[in-house]
């Protein structure tokens, strides 16, 4: 039954609140920034995203692990997070396409974990005190010491987690009719699928690579991914996507969004809580459609430090922040949100192919 | 943007409560009504159901309880001048109208159109091998299958897809005449009888996707093609069994989501082809557990019993939001009435688990096939929220109020065969030793349920290795998250304990010990967002979020799952009483765990509780909330039966003294009552033995009445004429109530049955109304006709209901509402029984006098008197109003269609009209069965009837009606000069009865069988007449009311009347 032994796991926030749980996944400590993703399904991705690195993430679906895990849904070569949070672990695996269970790959991947968490209670409690950062241990569950482990742990704000979890070196997709130069700033594989099933032919560039790199490869477009951290602290991307605007046709998702905002001039800035989920209503501002969406930011781009020239192209209905903008005499329009979905909603993939369309324009 | 052209919308209500379409259809139209009319819309309604909440005259602003056939919209039409209709909130029945309309070129002569669903998409829809091609053609799958309108056509498709095959009839309700074929010879029987059940007379054939995985998808699309899923439900029990008959979760609980995202895609494409251009559908669909081949099944477009499960379960009120996208609205224009802020353009997130649990009525029904299968059976449902599956899943087993919670003792089941109980065999298998893997391969549960029933029944043995004084805390606290019942902790811990513990200790030790339930609520969005709804479902977690208020507050107990006897009735009662309890400035609390209903609507009480209604869950949200006053008047019998546990818990109840009701209850003390009081009572007495039972028997005589205690809607009531059939039905009786005796009454045989509903205010007591039964006594008063003002009672047995019914309510210090029956017989007036609480009968009175008489009731018990309120006299009653019943016998072939002191109705229909003739008439055609103006009849009748009966046939044959008997009533007839033509009764050879009735040679039929052999002969003749909708008269005095009704449809047409217009003239 896999829960015969009652291990003692504890999860503290900076503020000294505590959440006792069970030991669950990989034995051990782990520090980071709490967060909570609402989606009902897609832990398995969740756990493989770059963007989620340096974090601790609450699952608010309380039965996880039902599906186990299996060899397409990873999003990335590891599995990046800090911690994972949950009510109930699956004691069993039940899917035609699982290879291990959860518990398994979680041990498997030194991901530490904790489960039997009242989850509603802890999202509650982050809704309304705000991101911070906590502790996680199965070693030494000792109250004090880990709230003070958790206060010491860095402020995601000011922090480049892209250069962490970029590739070390650059690599190639399958062929297609259009280049496409990716930086990499902690890419799901989904971009890359799709990008590939739009004819393009993805070269990865790790995030630190030279703009002037980047046009010697004479890319049809360049591709600004998502990732974790700060975008502010990211300078070095910011400097290159500044000499990249205008040259060639640019798209960006996520962190690329943030990266493309700052240079083109804007700012960003953090949300109390962010956005994790798979049902988030964003606002097409061309077509006045809704699209549900696949989110997963902690920063956001300020709409009226926006210059002239760059417009606002989505919405996100539930607080109006920012999700896409566009400037379109430079060709270069990112989304805030994961067109990729994986996991999420599929309502957004036309924006890959508005990607080929602005390259093909060019 | 809101449409401007529209001005009056008519709302088409789904009529009396089916098998397959129950109270969700009162929900979503009370919804559309109230939104619409919110909006600035003229809203016309017309439903036949008078015991629904939408046809209380506030709701609309012209409300017909017309029955639902298109020459009688017709006439609503003309009357009315509607813009547009909106078909989509009334079920099958609305769409099946809508359609009705469109072909009878009603809604092109009058230019009304169509609003939620336009008749390409309905017919795309409904139109089976039209869906199918719809789907292939855009590429998604569906099961292989063909549709044929013979026996031979059906055999050809059947080579094709082979066995085991699904063979579903075109057109019909919750799947009736559904089946499953494994050979051939069940694969006719099967085709003859969709066919012939089928209004196209045609059945599809599809191949089996038996024992796959089934899921639904709620979703919901606007005139922009926004579309949004609002819920996804998957079903533990696997394809081949109903989804109304399933046992269902939400959310899905065992696809990734690369697996959920595709059956997302699937239904966007499906709701955009079938071209549903705003409004709510469901999608279904099956998933091969081996490979996740996915096939698209059915969609419906329109609100369903699944989307009302899925509005009570996520917080998202479809219904409202599908009737605001009709007129115009985007989703993103439409903002979440729970956090305020959002707009309803989003999917909600759920960090709970929800478990609906379908509530049976096969008791009721001996010799009716139990094996669930593509035919809808179940009567109603509980929902059920926690935390985990297992946690949901135990409070929805305990809602069901079935006393199976420990249904343990089994050794071995058969857990192959789908049955109503077989969540409780698996339960119990499984503590036998079952392994995960025996229970999937028989059940065809997915696995991950199977191992959460595991962790389960670990819990259970922990228990069972304790006793009170041993029981860690931690495992108490544990098995409480589990969902494990105080009761079921105490039955437990028994097995090692000396003494037996009761389920109060455990409460006591728990509350001791701080293991208290927290309330959670019900927000759309998983937290994300502040709630500001007060839905609320316990879990033992440690962050209350109910936040209780210091106002003067009042708890309305609910009536749980729908089941024969117990429905909407009750439901509509509970929401007066919210109502008049918020005019008067009380905060209202309503508990409740059916999820079809308008109490569980959030919008209907200040705050809602949804909870199974047993003494443990009810009194957690007494301790939470500490009400000012608990009501359980007017929930039916299962608050009645939480009366003593309440009170004993030193709860304020409110209303009539649970000591009052513990008199009407015990058949002793009632008898002493009646005694002092000097009524009259039929000869009775009480028996535990069969030996005693005989005694009472020979003292008061034959026939008798047997009945156990405490039990609802006539259970195990029968008549027995002599000694041999006392026996079985004594220990029929027994075991429906194993606690208390059976009690015998004297059967008044062939005597008129009153009703009477009254309110009390303790010291004054005003009759609301008084219904006479068109049936015989001997007939369950919930199955019998009835019409109000009585047209067959003396002013002389008037005034003597009236003493009696004050001189009862002031014995029993009746505070609300009070119920009697009466029963006449030779000239004396006899009391049957009285009810100091909501009768079934409540919203008919209700809408016959324009008094809303449970809103009454709900003032009376926070003190006012009925002087004060201003109903001091008995409303006068313009023209008559009949209520008819509808009876599920045609979801149960092979069961006796006779009536009798079990209640065997599922809901009801009113007829209006100046004259009694009219009404009846129009109550007989709101219940699908009109009567005719032409044909044959055929009379056959007991012996001391055959006087009576000779002016019946009289009538009838002055009324151009061909005479037909049986041999017996056609001497008679003939002796008195009357034309007949003798049939053959079914015994004896061909043609008979029944084969004339299946030829569609006679169009009514009068059979009067008296004592228990002559009931058992007809019964071939009336399976036939049901299954055929001939009309069927089993008493004479119901005859004279049909002929009555003929004489007057002849005489003059159906006129239709507003109850707003009505009441209007009346005053």
């Amino acid at each position: 039954m896999g829960k015969s032994t009652v291990n003692p796991c504890l999860l503290a926030l900076a503020d000294g609140t505590l959440w006792p749980g069970r030991v669950f996944g990989a034995i051990g400590e782990r520090t980071g920034e709490i967060c909570f993703n609402t989606g009902l399904t897609g832990y398995q991705e969740i756990l493989t995203d770059p963007s989620y690195h340096g974090q601790l993430v609450v699952m608010t679906q309380p039965h996880i692990g039902n599906t186990g895990v299996n060899a397409e849904d990873d999003e990335s070569q590891r599995a990046w997070l800090s911690g994972f949070v949950v009510r109930e672990a699956s004691p069993i695996t039940s899917n035609w396409r699982a290879t291990q269970s959860l518990d398994h790959y979680l041990r498997e991947r030194g991901v530490v974990a904790i489960s039997d968490v009242d989850t509603r209670a802890l999202v509650r409690h982050i809704r309304t005190v705000g991101a911070q950062n906590a502790a996680l241990s199965s070693v030494d569950p000792q109250p004090d010491r880990l709230i003070a482990l958790a206060r010491s742990a860095p402020d995601m704000n000011g922090l480049d987690l892209a250069k962490e979890v970029t590739c070390a070196e650059a690599w190639q997709s399958a062929a297609g009719s259009h280049h496409v130069v990716a930086y990499d700033y902690g890419i799901k594989h989904n971009i890359l699928r799709l990008l590939t099933a739009h004819q393009c032919r993805v070269t990865i560039v790790p995030a630190q690579t030279p703009a002037s790199e980047v046009l010697a490869l004479n890319p049809n477009g360049v591709f600004l991914s998502n990732g974790p951290g700060d975008p502010a602290a990211v300078t070095y991307a910011i400097d290159n996507i500044k000499q990249l605007l205008g040259r060639v046709p640019i798209f960006g998702i996520c962190l690329g969004h943030q990266l493309l905002g700052l240079a083109l001039g804007g700012k960003t800035y953090k949300l109390k809580f962010g956005h994790r989920g798979g049902n988030q209503p964003v606002k097409n501002l061309d077509t006045q459609r809704v699209e549900i969406s696949s989110h997963n930011h902690g920063f956001a781009v300020a709409a009226d430090s926006l210059p002239q020239g760059v417009e606002v192209t989505h919405v996100n209905l539930n607080d109006n922040c920012v999700e896409g903008l566009r400037a379109a005499s430079l060709r270069a329009f990112s989304v805030q949100y994961h067109p990729e979905a994986a996991p999420g909603p599929h309502d957004a993939r036309y924006l890959f192919k508005d990607f080929v369309v602005l390259m093909e324009n060019t | 943007m809101k449409r401007t052209d529209l001005h009056s919308i008519l709302i088409l209500g789904a009529g009396p409560i089916v098998i397959g379409q129950a109270c969700e259809f009162d929900y979503s139209g009370v919804q559309a009504c109230k939104v619409l009319r919110r909006e600035g819309y003229r809203v016309i309604l017309v439903n036949s159901n008078p015991a629904t909440i939408m046809t209380d005259p506030e709701f609309a602003d012209a409300t017909y309880i017309e029955p639902l056939t298109s020459d009688i919209v017709e006439k609503i039409i003309v009357a009315e001048q509607p813009d547009a209709i909106l078909p989509t909130v009334g079920g099958q029945t609305g769409l099946n109208l809508a359609m009705d309309l469109r072909r009878a070129g009603i809604l092109d002569k009058y230019g009304v159109q169509l609003i939620g669903a336009q008749v390409e998409a309905i017919e795309l829809a409904e139109d089976r091998l039209k869906f199918k091609e719809a789907m292939i053609n855009v590429g998604l799958a569906v099961p292989r299958s063909g549709l044929a309108q013979s026996i031979a056509e059906a055999q050809a498709i059947a080579d094709d897809v082979g066995f085991p095959c699904l063979i579903r009839p075109s057109f019909t309700l919750g799947g009736s005449g559904a089946g499953i074929a494994y050979t051939s010879e069940e694969f006719s029987i099967t085709v003859e009888n969709g066919l012939r059940q089928s209004p196209v007379h045609e059945v599809l054939i599809e191949q089996s996707v038996l024992g796959w995985k089934e899921y639904e998808l709620e979703v919901m699309r606007d005139r922009v093609d926004n579309f949004v899923v609002v819920c996804s439900i998957e079903n533990l029990d696997p394809m081949g069994i109903h989804t109304g008959d399933s046992i269902t979760v939400a959310p899905a609980q065992t696809l990734t989501d690369r697996e959920y995202q595709r059956l997302r895609d699937m239904a966007r494409v499906v709701i955009q082809t079938v071209g549903v251009e705003t409004g709510g559908s469901n999608v279904q669909f099956a998933v091969n557990p081996a490979n996740g081949e996915t096939l698209i099944i059915e969609m419906n477009p329109r609100v369903s019993r699944s989307s009302a499960l899925a509005s009570k379960a996520t917080g998202f009120p479809i219904a409202k939001i599908a009737a605001l996208l009709a007129v115009g609205y985007t989703l993103d224009e439409i903002s979440n009435d729970i956090t305020r802020v959002t707009p309803a353009s989003f999917e909600p997130s759920i960090d709970y688990c929800v478990v609906k649990v379908p509530r049976f009525a096969f008791e009721k029904f001996p010799g009716a096939d139990a094996m669930l299968g593509p035919q809808m059976k179940s009567v109603g449902e509980v929902m059920a929220i926690g935390r985990t599956f297992p946690e949901a899943l135990n409070k929805a087993l305990r809602g069901l109020e079935l006393k199976l919670e420990t249904r343990s003792q089994l050794q071995t089941a058969d857990l192959t065969t789908p049955t109503a109980h077989r969540i409780f065999d698996v339960l119990a298998a499984l503590r036998n030793g079952a392994t995960l893997e025996e229970v999937v391969a028989q059940t065809k549960y997915d696995p991950w349920f199977v191992a959460q029933l595991q962790l389960l029944i670990a819990v259970e043995h922990e228990l069972r290795s304790h006793s009170l004084e041993t029981l860690p805390l931690e495992l108490l606290r544990r098995a409480k998250r589990f969902g494990l019942s105080d009761k079921q902790i105490a039955d437990l811990l028994q097995a090692s304990a000396a003494s037996r513990q009761p389920p109060a200790a455990i409460r006591q030790h728990r509350l001791s010990n701080g293991i208290i339930p927290a309330f959670y609520r019900v927000d759309t969005c998983a937290a994300e967002f502040e709630a500001f709804t007060p839905y609320l479902y316990s879990t033992y977690e440690r962050g209350d979020e109910a936040e209780p208020t210091n106002n003067q507050k009042v708890i309305i107990i609910g009536g749980g799952p729908n089941r024969i006897g117990q429905g909407l009735e009750f439901d509509y009662c509970c929401v007066q009483a919210c109502y008049a309890l918020k005019q008067l400035g009380y905060e209202t609390i309503m508990v409740n765990c059916n999820p079809e209903t308008v109490s569980t609507d959030y919008d209907t009480a200040d705050r809602l509780y949804f909870e199974p209604l047993t003494l443990e869950d009810v009194l957690n949200v007494i301790d939470e909330e500490k009400p000012t006053g608990v009501i359980v008047q007017f929930g039916g019998q299962t608050p009645i039966n939480l009366t003593r546990g309440l009170h004993a818990a030193g709860v304020p109840i409110w209303g009539t003294s649970p000591d009052s009701i513990d008199i009407a209850e015990d058949r002793v003390r009632f008898g002493g009552l009646l005694r002092e009081l000097d009524i009259p009572h039929p000869a009775w007495g009480s028996a535990t033995s069969l030996e005693a039972a005989r005694r009472v028997a020979q003292r008061i005589g034959y026939p008798v009445l047997v009945r156990p205690s405490y039990v609802l809607g006539g259970r195990a009531m029968e008549i027995a004429y002599e000694d041999s059939s006392l026996a079985a039905f004594l220990a029929a009786a027994a075991e429906a109530s194993p606690d208390g005796p059976v009690l015998i009454d004297h059967y008044l045989e062939d005597a008129f049955e009153v009703d009477v509903d009254a309110v009390c205010d303790g010291e004054r007591v005003v009759i609301a109304g008084v219904m006479q039964h068109i049936e015989e006594a001997g007939v369950h008063s919930g199955d019998s006709a009835c019409v109000l003002p009585p047209y067959k009672i003396s002013l002389y047995h008037l005034n003597i209901i009236q003493d009696y019914t004050e001189k009862l309510g002031r014995a029993l210090q009746v505070k609300g509402l009070m119920n009697v029956q009466y029963a006449i017989k030779d000239d004396i007036v006899y009391v049957l029984e009285v009810n100091p609480r909501a009768s079934r009968t409540v919203p008919f009175v209700s809408k016959a006098t324009g008094v809303s008489i449970a809103n009454l009731a709900a003032r009376v018990m926070a003190g006012q008197t009925l002087e004060e309120i201003g109903f001091v006299a008995m409303p006068e009653v313009d023209g008559f109003f009949v209520k008819e019943v509808v009876l599920p016998f045609k979801k149960f072939p092979g069961v006796d269609h006779r009536l009798g002191p079990e209640m065997k109705s599922t809901g009801e229909v009113m007829g209006h009209a100046a004259h009694f003739g009219h009404a009846f008439a129009k109550a007989q055609m709101a219940a699908g069965t009109p009567l005719p103006q032409a044909g044959a009849a055929l009379i056959t009748v007991n012996d001391f009837d055959k006087g009576a009966a000779l002016k019946i046939a009289r009538d009838l044959h002055r009324l151009g009606f061909t005479l037909m008997a049986t041999s017996g009533t056609a001497a008679w007839l003939s002796r008195a000069g009357l034309p007949v033509t003798t049939v053959k009764k079914v015994s004896e050879g061909h043609p008979n009865i029944q084969d004339l009735v299946e030829r569609g040679e006679l169009q009514l039929i009068i059979n009067t069988p008296l004592g228990a052999r002559a009931h058992d002969d007809s019964r071939a003749m009336r399976m036939a007449a049901v299954q055929h909708n001939v009309p069927l008269l089993t008493t004479l005095s119901a005859a004279a009311a049909a002929i009555n009704g003929i004489a007057a449809l002849k005489a003059k047409d159906l006129k239709v009347r507003s109850l707003q217009t009505h009441f209007r003239v009346q005053r």
